[in-house]
């Protein structure tokens, strides 16, 4: 597998660390359903997700990489900071 | 007083030749990385040193004074002490020590690095001035092509020894085949 890295290129994987499906973080500062929604639940879908990935042996970027998770293809790939 | 003696990060190797290829360690003088402040231009760089502020992937100046990118908004300037005038524009960190690099010479160059390095080094892809954070076995690296069958590749000190092994490990193998 290769990831389109924005500012390296296509990278191979082993450059790159996993971390998490890609979620927005809820904005209030208190405990809330949305932070529930946020640490615990996951919608495990069958097709494209955006997922956080690490280029650690290259830029040092985070990624928001999209994957079909199906194909294991790989639709696209942006800087986290400017998502 | 104790009489201390410097070595060099690769402890003074001597140049290495196997099959078409050659190893040496490369002393740069300073190393300093330089990461930009969103306050201020980039290029003060060209104003100090005479070069411009890398893009990604890119090396800028030549032998003795290059600054090559090494990773998001940051760059490293090897060899020269940086300008006063960089503090403006510039984080800065002296990483001289932190450092050992290796020159790599000859025609075969990418076929050695084809055994250590996922990278894609065609003709037409990694051109002269062109640099690439990647890795080198399962270390990291940063890997600048300085000339047509030459290219410097830094790892951290502490991977040196590490480094040295691989590389001539996989000129070894490469002469073996013939």
């Amino acid at each position: 597998m290769r990831l389109p890295c924005p500012l390296c290129g296509d990278r191979d994987h082993r450059e790159f660390t996993y971390r998490s499906v890609a979620l927005d973080r809820p904005a209030d500062e208190g405990w809330s359903d949305a932070w529930n929604d946020y640490i615990h639940l996951r919608d495990n879908p069958a097709g494209p997700q955006d997922e956080l990935w690490w280029h650690g042996a290259g830029c040092g970027a985070w990624l928001v990489v999209t994957r079909d998770t199906k194909t294991h293809e790989v639709l696209g790939a942006k800087l986290a900071g400017e998502s | 007083m104790a009489n201390l003696v410097e070595m060099t990060p690769c402890r003074g190797m001597e140049p290495v030749t196997i099959g078409t290829v050659t190893l040496s360690e490369v002393l740069p003088g300073r190393i300093t990385s330089l990461s930009p402040r969103k306050t201020a231009s980039r290029d003060v760089l060209k104003q100090g040193h005479g070069m411009a502020f890398p893009a990604p992937n890119r090396a800028t100046g030549k032998a003795g004074a290059r600054a090559i990118w090494s990773g998001r908004d940051q760059a490293m300037l090897v060899g020269p002490t940086p300008a006063p005038e960089l503090a403006e524009a510039f984080a800065m960190t002296d990483q001289s020590d932190a450092w050992a690099i290796l020159r790599l010479e000859g025609a075969g160059w990418r076929d050695v690095l084809a055994r250590l390095t996922p990278l894609d080094l065609r003709e037409g892809v990694f051109k002269r001035g062109h640099t690439a954070r990647s890795q080198l076995g399962h270390m990291n690296m940063s890997l600048t092509r300085t000339g047509r069958d030459v290219v410097e590749i830094m790892v951290f000190r502490s991977m040196a020894e590490t480094a040295v092994h691989e590389l001539t490990g996989a000129m070894t193998g490469l002469a073996a085949r013939g």
